[in-house]
């Protein structure tokens, strides 16, 4: 209950010392980091660093075996996924995990899926309370259908659009839960260029002019660099360096960890 | 008068298709919440009706309260089943959940008999059993009422499927089980859901089929009967369900009207399972069934 001060003013997500095994592998060792009110916080690392694996303790999936993990002051660590999506975070998933045989609008409709209160006979009845909550929920998600330009799509089965845009659909399902904290999993991975603008353009926009704070993993240096307010490297399941994109960019650590020791091999 | 048979052989396997397709939705359910086939469905149906006959045989219960008494049964025994066999396998590979299921089987088919007793009963929920006679029609009063049953349950999870937020969610959760968790849907709960909806759609199979064919362990055999069906409407579809139902009812009244008098009698049994095996090999995934495309 003491960390409850210790997190006040603008932090959104304090992440304490946190650590993860599985079995003998040492996923996340010792990772501590603050994400503040209203920022676009980068993770970035090489290929097994840890990252996703962190992700996923944000979210609920795995529980830190080590430290802990506090949102808005409340602590997290041992809170299910069902129950921090209600708290208010969302996310997207490195391998995109939409439901395949609904539309897109029904996609976006089950990210809401959090926010509606009737019960289970209420739904069945679908009059009265259940249907007024209903359509309000439903012009909330149409307005995400059209900030995204999906408009044409909402009918569309998502398993069958392309991939750049079945990613954008994920990110509208996330947004569908309105969320105070956005958690993106690599959301321009296989994208091509344009895709990618497209793609920057909608999470700027959704962290400017909706105050959404988004954590995001992604491998593309140029867009991490330009959208970020800070930066987390990781290595090895370890937190290598932190900063501002600039301040990252002139870690030696951060260049060893990419490009490998250069010192080392001068010595030997 | 040959028009007259065929006419009346359609009719009746229809009606009997629609009690087939009563017992098939049962699979669909479980099917689309937690993806896995749940091979007890027959036996679900069995002690359904065996609790039902028995508390109306044996305690001299009114039928209504009977079925009352067999409503909460099921409700309670799939929910405790759901609670302490099922629920730790949630993320487990969907073959142990089958596993499961089969063992189930086995296990209510020793235990229905023991605890209520092995002899067939009469299961009477006041269908009179004089048939009906409208012209040169001929049709059996359990398979009109159990038919329009059938009609109505499975319109109203149809529905519930389709529009209501509860049912989207659960094919949400069907699709998949972390996806659904991150969407803050209580997974836990929609297979709770699922099973005791099965479980009341096999009291309701259970109260038609008892009336019809009498109340035994060879109830049991009804899961593996509609097994056909259910693969023929593809496991995800409930119209699947009911047009499956319709076409193996048909089949197995025409067989039985016009084969078996050639050959003396049996095609009826198998019939089913020639259709079924026709169908795997055009549509693997049934005539309703989505079929499972992967973008590369």
């Amino acid at each position: 209950m003491n960390d409850t001060a210790g997190s006040g003013g603008g932090v959104k997500l304090k992440i304490q010392g946190a650590a993860k095994n599985f079995g003998g592998v040492r996923a996340v060792s010792n990772v501590s980091a603050d994400v503040q009110e209203g920022e676009i916080f980068a993770i970035i690392g090489p290929n097994g660093a840890g990252k996703t694996t962190l992700l996923n303790m944000i979210s609920g999936f795995y529980h830190p075996d080590e430290g802990s993990i506090h949102f808005e002051g409340h602590d997290i660590s041992t809170t299910g996924p069902s129950e921090i999506a209600a708290l208010g975070i969302a996310r997207t998933f490195q391998n995109i995990a939409l439901f395949r045989g609904m539309t897109v609008l029904d996609n976006l409709m089950m990210g809401r899926h959090v926010l509606m209160k009737s019960g289970v006979l209420s739904s069945f009845l679908y009059w009265g309370p259940a249907r007024r909550e209903e359509v309000a929920h439903r012009e909330k998600v149409e307005q995400i259908i059209e900030f995204l330009k999906l408009t044409d799509l909402r009918k569309t089965p998502s398993g069958a659009l392309a991939y750049g845009l079945q990613k954008r659909v994920e990110l509208g399902r996330a947004l569908a839960a309105e969320p105070s904290l956005l958690l993106l999993d690599e959301p321009m991975a296989g994208m091509n260029q344009e895709e990618k603008e497209d793609m920057v353009r909608y999470v700027l926009d959704v962290n400017q002019e909706w105050g959404t704070t988004i954590a995001l993993i992604e491998h593309d240096m140029g867009v991490v660099m330009d959208i970020s307010d800070h930066v987390m490297v990781m290595d090895m399941g370890e937190k290598i360096s932190q900063g501002t994109p600039d301040e990252v960019r002139a870690d030696h650590r951060v260049i060893e960890a990419y490009l490998g020791s250069t010192d080392h091999k001068e010595v030997a | 008068m040959e028009w007259q048979f065929l006419f009346e052989l359609t009719i009746n396997g229809l009606l009997t298709g629609m009690m087939y397709a009563l017992i098939a939705v049962g699979f669909v359910l479980i099917y689309k919440s937690t993806d896995a086939i749940n091979f007890a469905q027959g036996e679900f149906v069995m002690i359904a009706a065996i609790v039902v006959a028995g508390m109306a045989a044996n305690y001299g219960f009114p039928m209504v309260a009977a079925i009352a008494v067999g409503l909460l049964f099921m409700i309670v025994f799939n929910f405790a089943l759901e609670r302490v066999v099922l629920r730790p396998m949630i993320g487990r590979p969907v073959v142990s959940i089958i596993m499961a299921t089969i063992g189930l089987a086995l296990m209510l088919r020793g235990l229905g008999p023991l605890v209520f007793g092995a002899e067939t009963q009469p299961l009477n929920i006041g269908v009179p059993d004089e048939p009906l006679i409208w012209g040169p029609l001929f049709m059996t009063p359990i398979d009109v009422v159990g038919a329009g049953i059938s009609v109505m349950f499975l319109a109203i999870f149809g529905w519930f499927f389709m529009k209501s937020r509860k049912g989207v969610a659960m094919r949400a959760v069907a699709d998949s089980h972390m996806t659904s968790m991150a969407m803050g849907i209580n997974v836990e709960r929609y297979f709770a859901l699922a099973w005791i909806l099965a479980g009341v759609v096999a009291l309701l199979g259970g109260l038609v089929w008892g009336s019809a064919i009498g109340v035994d362990t060879q109830m049991a055999a009804l899961g593996l009967k509609v097994f056909p069906v259910v693969i023929l409407g593809g496991l995800d579809s409930i119209i699947g369900v009911v047009v499956g139902g319709l076409i193996i009812g048909v089949c197995e009244a025409l067989a039985a009207g016009y084969l078996d008098p050639i050959v003396g009698g049996g095609t009826k049994d198998f019939t089913p399972y020639v259709l079924m095996i026709l169908v795997l090999m055009i549509r693997p995934y049934g005539i309703f069934g989505k079929p499972i495309i992967e973008r590369i």
